[in-house]
């Protein structure tokens, strides 16, 4: 485990290693600054709280998105596994929605609910429900007809059929979905902020890309990657391992 | 007969509960699997289904326990009703004793680990299923469908696949909670021994589409 961690660690300093000698290489801190160059603004940014709002701004789309992306998608992707018939049925858009450019999605929300929140949340929303519904379907194939069978004969209610039978049976299925889901979302957010929103990294990156200070974005950038990375470590990965328990124990 | 079966039934109806089985046909797609099948188990009685591998053993019980029920006929049965597989079918990522209190929900702690007592498992509480022994795994699916203090309990080949030691233990606690418990028990299995250790009344499918032999056959009519 601690031979892992440090891997990591090195592997993450080897990343910084070749982003300090192509710094020295370019030579010129406009197109491409030093990790250090970085440190001074980060903490004025900080300390104007300007970093802050904004991060908070973008992390609140994005738990709107991914919250509403993956209750959508479970409903649908267990309709979908469960009933052939439904399944028949939705599948066509499904196809017709899994290939529709992530970009296509947005430019219509904000064209044809205009520019404001809800459009915003509800193209990420949009772009990531596909993706989570493969997957749950997925996973509602392969449950265990037997378990299905149990549950019938006892008369096991429906709200704990849900819980206690069908909803660990995806867990495997529910996680790959939130971690894919995550990262995706979070890029599709900056997008959507880029195009149409007046807060959060994407837009901070539209106004520095047009400033040309590469700085700026670099920093509003990798301050969105921490947080992710963050989320991750301590909510998604203790949350994978307490239902996992079972498997390992 | 059939006439006979049903004035029978009459009279046993008054004084019992019963399961009563008409079942006239059974079909995957065009391939019929099951013909008329009737017949009636009282409370307290423990009637096995024999017959080869094949013959549409499990297809009866799926429907007798209401799993399936795409099939021409009727079947009368009670609310209160349990099911051993020949798998634990357990619910591996709940504890050992949820398996019996998330399936029983008005059984009690305390009653629940006496039950599991009773089986031989009673340190295991706490457990995942997966932590034991396949023979504790069959034991805790034999404590789950006993716990709800069944009317009706349904076993599928419930010894199969077991070392005869094992077997045989199964078999004496299966006896032991069967005569405790005292619900309308059917087992299908295709062991003749294991229906005569649970003083079983005998039936026996035969042909296709499968259908009840007449009751009085001895082994040399067999092929």
């Amino acid at each position: 485990m601690t031979g892992k961690a440090l891997v990591t660690a090195f592997s993450l300093i080897g990343l910084l290693g070749l982003w300090i000698v192509a710094a020295t290489l370019t030579a010129d801190a406009t197109i491409l600054p030093t990790p250090l160059a970085l440190v001074g603004p980060f903490l004025q940014e900080l300390q104007s709280g300007e970093l802050l709002f904004h991060l908070g701004q973008t992390l609140l789309r994005v738990v709107w998105a991914f919250v509403l992306a993956m209750g959508i998608g479970l409903a649908l992707g267990l309709l979908m596994g469960r009933f052939p018939a439904v399944d028949r049925w939705l599948d066509p858009w499904l196809v017709v929605f899994l290939n529709l450019p992530a970009l296509v999605l947005i430019v219509l929300c904000y064209l044809w609910i205009g520019l404001n929140e809800t459009a915003a949340i509800l193209a990420v929303t949009l772009n990531k429900v596909p993706n989570v519904t493969t997957m749950i379907r997925e996973g509602a194939r392969s449950f265990d007809p037997n378990l299905d069978a149990m549950a019938k004969v006892y008369r096991m209610p429906a709200s704990t059929r849900l819980r206690h039978v069908l909803l660990p049976q995806l867990a495997p299925f529910i996680a790959a979905a939130a971690r894919s889901g995550i990262a995706v979302i979070w890029k599709i957010v900056l997008v959507v902020e880029f195009l149409g929103r007046s807060s959060g990294i994407g837009f901070k990156i539209h106004l520095y890309f047009q400033l040309f200070d590469v700085r700026m974005v670099l920093i509003y950038a990798l301050s969105f990657i921490i947080v992710m990375l963050v989320v991750e470590w301590s909510l998604l990965q203790p949350w994978e391992r307490r239902v996992r328990r079972w498997r390992t124990a | 007969m059939v006439a006979a079966a049903t004035l029978g039934a009459a009279r046993a109806a008054l004084a019992h509960r019963m399961i009563r089985v008409d079942i006239t046909r059974k079909a995957y797609g065009r391939t019929p699997v099951l013909g008329r099948i009737a017949f009636e188990i009282r409370r307290g009685e423990t009637v096995a289904i024999l017959g080869p591998s094949g013959i549409g053993k499990s297809t009866l019980l799926r429907l007798i326990a209401g799993i399936d029920s795409k099939f021409d006929g009727h079947i009368e049965r009670p609310d209160k009703m349990a099911i051993v597989f020949q798998e634990p079918t357990l619910l591996l990522w709940r504890s050992v004793l949820q398996n019996l209190t998330l399936v029983h929900p008005d059984l009690s702690e305390h009653a629940a680990l006496a039950m599991l007592d009773k089986v031989g498992i009673a340190g295991k509480a706490e457990m995942f299923p997966g932590q034991l022994s396949l023979g504790q795994q069959r034991r805790l699916a034999l404590a789950r469908a006993f716990a709800g203090d069944p009317a009706f309990l349904i076993m599928d080949e419930p010894f199969v696949s077991l070392d005869p030691k094992t077997a045989e233990g199964m078999l004496a606690l299966t006896e032991a909670l069967i005569a405790e418990v005292r619900p309308a028990t059917l087992f299908v299995t295709h062991a003749r021994s294991e229906a005569e250790r649970l003083h079983a009344r005998i039936l026996e499918l035969r042909g296709t589409p499968a259908a009840l032999a007449p009751r009085l056959v001895t082994g040399k009519e067999r092929p």
